[in-house]
């Protein structure tokens, strides 16, 4: 066989095995949906909303218990992780730009971003749930909010950084202190991309479920007392998956698909959000 | 002096709001590290009964964990941590590098955006699911159709077909791993194709004007030249594959059993502490768990730190061409 | 103070012939020692020793410069000869960046502003700058012009818009924005935005104006409207302008320095820096034969 022929079979040979590897790993992913939503769509219906987790052995239920905590726990894990994610993100493009505590801070947070999420929730265990004398839904949303920090700090930062320095000396050039062209010129002009962060750490901690596990733990009645262990999406799915009832199984993947919607919204959402950006 | 002069005189904006916006930005950045300052404190403060009963060299070379007699060692979930994610490379690796390939380099142009969307849409899906799925579907097809054929063709071999034996019930390590693989490809071809995407285009085009195939300008021209970037996309999976709970612990099968033969069930770090942690009785056996956290810690913490430099000395590289 | 615009306008075209009988008087070494013992009007911007550091980089060397008031000063020179460092000493817009600062005197009123007791907001509202790009501000036109005016003031709604308008009519935008107010700046084409941004300046009524390459990034038209105003404006305001088009110095500006390596090599009457040079590297670069 020429050189030349030998060139062109090996790159046959390896382009057909990429091609193949695709088909290979979408199949895998495709397979993944079907069950998940062939199997999500039967338990589907207007009880999963408005009934509570059923007990061991009991028939029915729903998880509005789990939706309704999930809910509470998620969004307090937002609203005690975005500001600190937004301003330590503006300290990192604005005040401490270049500077090696920026660095420091920003390494720290990458480390953070991908720390394994179930020491998350034995730290929380420690700092929280032990001291404090029990499992809430409280010290679940700090755990969340740790987790939530990282990806809001780096979306802020970069978003910050997109715009032009042109335009912060242009604001400053009007006698505009500092804190002024930060927080009504640059925010402003970099908001939608911070939402987006916000967004997508909504949507990674909607599904997260090692760190609830010793924190927010479970709770299979309806209960909006963020201080007493809360009912979720997540342990309850996993609970019920493991569990020996045929309708906890079918329970448990109508919630994956509920969490699944949820989050593929959410990136869809965020990502239509910067494509309008970027025009 | 007329009205705005005396404004500028006393200005509305006195220099304490700047001080105080200043002040609570940085204590936000300075919370960032204290974060995960606190977090190494309180691991390594809640291990310490296992360092001082059994000593950490003790603790990370023991096979055995019994809850009953005490007596902790972390041999057998760090061999099922390693062990998966090391499956989860070995399969995940190469489907990977062929999706980031198919993508970047023969993908029509219609099609780039669906794909590489799907992918990306893929890799923000809750690890939970894969277990799920795992559990239920994978698991009971696996031990019915491949894991026969396996053991009938890999198992008979010399030295290697030893790590193809195991009970036919579907839960075990290498099923985590092949779960952990699935969970991971999205996430390390979206890393590769955006790497692969920041060479530039005159490098490509001039490989390609020298009459290389395809293949050539991807093995010879991309690959070197983006070769830091991918090890650090490789990493990064690494990590999630270390880290990860929910996936392994639906199909794992949670035994403290070290056994060599891949088909049989095991434990990782992560499934050891989410099984146990609510459940240890004992000052030391939630200590022990404490000190897995730590390791899992200290390993993803190695490994994440490698994949850092890795893409930073990527972006200087290239990142301002990109 | 001044800073009111409708006041005495100076006559200050009647003033440049008188200061070109000076010019032969002058001694100018070439390098920078006084420049002048006696300018046509007083100066509103007096520089001493001025030097300027990025880092360890010195960029400007030892800067002495009166700018006149209610003129229109123009900085040649080749780029990377620090023309704009040099505007940006004026509004200490540089000391937005920590590892950059000025050494020097630079006397505005009777104060230097480069002193440490300086508050540079209130500088900047005295010192209006315009930048080579437009930088609408992520707001509405409306909003764009009255951002400035609400740092310092707190207007009647009617006031405000009255305020916005004026400016807007000063910077020759008003008739092409006023039934688009609303919408947002980024809206706008290249020249209407730099306009508005000259608009934006101008609302704060500053007594200073710095334009740095205002028209670099615009086509012939619009660059012909934003000279036209600049003309207009200097009838109140004192315009420093950084260019690097010869042409646009010479149509404009009352008074020329060519700058050259961080230094300023030849400061005058516009008329003269280009056609009877003192410096021969003024002469060079004004001939094209380097820069």
């Amino acid at each position: 066989m020429s050189l030349y022929a030998r060139r062109k079979f090996v790159n046959a040979f390896n382009l057909t095995a990429s091609v193949l590897t695709t088909l290979f790993g979408l199949f895998f992913l495709a397979w993944i949906l079907w069950e998940l939503f062939s199997k999500g769509f039967a338990g589907l219906d207007i009880t999963l909303f408005t009934a509570d987790t059923p007990g061991p052995g009991s028939e029915g239920g729903g998880l509005r218990n789990a939706i309704v905590g999930s809910l509470l726990i998620t969004l307090t894990g937002i609203l005690v992780g975005a500001p600190i994610g937004i301003l330590s993100g503006i300290y990192l493009s604005e005040y401490g730009r270049g500077t090696w505590l920026a660095a420091t801070v920003r390494f720290v947070s990458d480390i953070l971003l991908s720390a394994p999420s179930i020491v998350i929730g034995v730290f929380v265990y420690m700092i929280m749930v032990a001291p404090l004398g029990g499992f809430s839904g409280i010290s679940g949303a700090v755990a969340l909010a740790i987790i939530a920090l990282p990806v809001i700090l780096r979306t802020t930062e970069d978003m910050m950084l997109l715009v032009p320095d042109t335009m912060r000396e242009a604001a400053a050039a009007l006698g505009a202190p500092r804190w002024k062209v930060i927080l009504s010129v640059v925010l402003r002009a970099a908001r939608s991309g911070v939402l987006t962060g916000v967004l997508l750490a909504v949507a990674r901690i909607a599904g997260e479920t090692a760190p609830l596990l010793f924190t927010a733990l479970n709770n299979q009645f309806f209960s909006l007392d963020m201080t007493r262990p809360m009912a979720n999406l997540p342990v309850t799915i996993f609970n019920f998956a493991m569990g020996p009832y045929e309708n906890w199984h079918d329970l448990a993947w109508a919630g994956s698909l509920l969490i699944t919607l949820v989050v593929l919204g959410l990136n869809i959402i965020t990502r239509a959000f910067l494509r309008g950006k970027k025009h | 002096m007329n009205a705005r002069e005396q404004a500028r005189g006393a200005p509305k904006h006195s220099p304490t709001v700047e001080t105080l916006f200043r002040g609570v930005s940085l204590a936000a950045a300075l919370l960032v590290l204290a974060t995960l300052g606190a977090i190494i404190a309180m691991l390594v403060a809640g291990a310490w009964p296992v360092i001082e009963k059994f000593g950490f060299f003790r603790f990370l070379t023991s096979a055995e964990w019994n809850p009953v007699t005490e007596t902790f060692g972390a041999l057998t979930p760090i061999y099922g941590t390693l062990v998966t994610s090391a499956i989860a490379i070995l399969i995940g690796l190469p489907v990977s590098f062929g999706i980031a390939l198919f993508v970047t380099e023969l993908c029509p142009v219609w099609l780039k955006r669906p794909v590489s969307t799907a992918i990306e849409l893929l890799a923000a899906i809750p690890s939970i699911i894969y277990g799920m799925w795992g559990l239920f579907v994978f698991a009971p097809f696996f031990s019915e159709n491949i894991q026969p054929l396996l053991t009938d063709t890999l198992g008979q071999l010399p030295v290697i077909g030893a790590l193809f034996e195991g009970p036919p019930i579907g839960v075990s390590i290498f099923t985590a791993g092949i779960i952990l693989a699935i969970m991971i490809i999205p996430f390390i071809s979206s890393v590769m194709r955006d790497v692969f995407e920041t060479v530039p285009r005159e490098l490509r085009e001039s490989a390609y004007g020298l009459g290389c195939t395809t293949w050539e300008v991807m093995w010879k021209v991309v690959l070197p030249v983006t070769r830091a970037g991918v090890v650090g996309a490789i990493m990064l999976g690494l990590g999630r594959a270390l880290g990860e709970t929910m996936a392994v612990t639906f199909v794992i099968g949670n035994s403290h059993e070290l056994n060599i033969g891949l088909f049989w069930p095991g434990n990782s770090i992560a499934s050891t502490i989410a099984n146990e942690f609510t459940e240890a009785d004992s000052e030391i056996h939630a200590a022990s768990l404490i000190a897995l956290g730590l390791v899992l810690f200290l390993i993803t913490f190695i490994v994440l730190s490698l994949a850092r430099l890795m893409l930073v000395r990527m972006a200087k590289t290239y990142g301002g061409k990109s | 103070m001044t800073d009111n615009g409708d006041k005495t306008v100076e006559a200050k075209r009647a003033d440049a012939p008188v200061a070109t009988q000076d010019e032969s008087a002058r001694q100018s070494s070439g390098t920078t020692n006084l420049p002048a013992e006696r300018e046509g009007p007083k100066p509103k911007l007096d520089i001493r020793n001025l030097d300027f550091y990025y880092g360890k980089h010195q960029a400007l060397k030892n800067i002495n410069l009166k700018i006149p008031e209610k003129q229109v000063m123009a900085f040649i020179g080749p780029s990377g000869c620090g023309k704009s460092t040099l505007l940006r000493t004026f509004n200490r817009i540089y000391s937005l960046y920590p590892n950059q600062r000025a050494e020097g005197e630079i006397w505005m009123d009777g104060q230097n502003i480069l002193g440490k007791d300086v508050d540079v907001n209130l500088l900047r509202a005295r010192v209006g700058m315009v930048f080579q790009k437009p930088a609408p501000f992520p707001m509405s036109v409306f909003d764009n012009v009255a951002f400035g005016i609400r740092l310092y003031e707190r207007l009647p709604k009617a006031d405000m818009e009255e305020r916005v308008e004026q400016a807007l009519r000063r910077a020759a935008l008003w008739d092409e924005v006023k039934d688009m107010l609303h919408k947002s700046g980024a809206a706008l084409s290249g020249g209407q935005q730099q306009r508005l941004c000259i608009a934006r300046a101008i609302a704060v009524k500053p007594e200073v104006i710095l334009l740095d390459e205002p028209t670099s990034a615009l086509d012939p038209i619009s660059t012909a409207r934003i000279e036209e105003l600049v003309m207009e404006l200097s009838e109140d305001y004192t315009i420093v302008i950084v260019t690097h088009n010869m042409q646009q110095a010479a149509r404009i500006s009352d008074r020329t320095a060519f700058m050259y390596l961080g230094e300023i090599i030849e400061e005058g009457e516009t008329d003269q820096i280009f056609t009877a040079p003192r410096e021969e590297k003024t002469q060079a670069y004004i001939t094209g034969r380097f820069g």
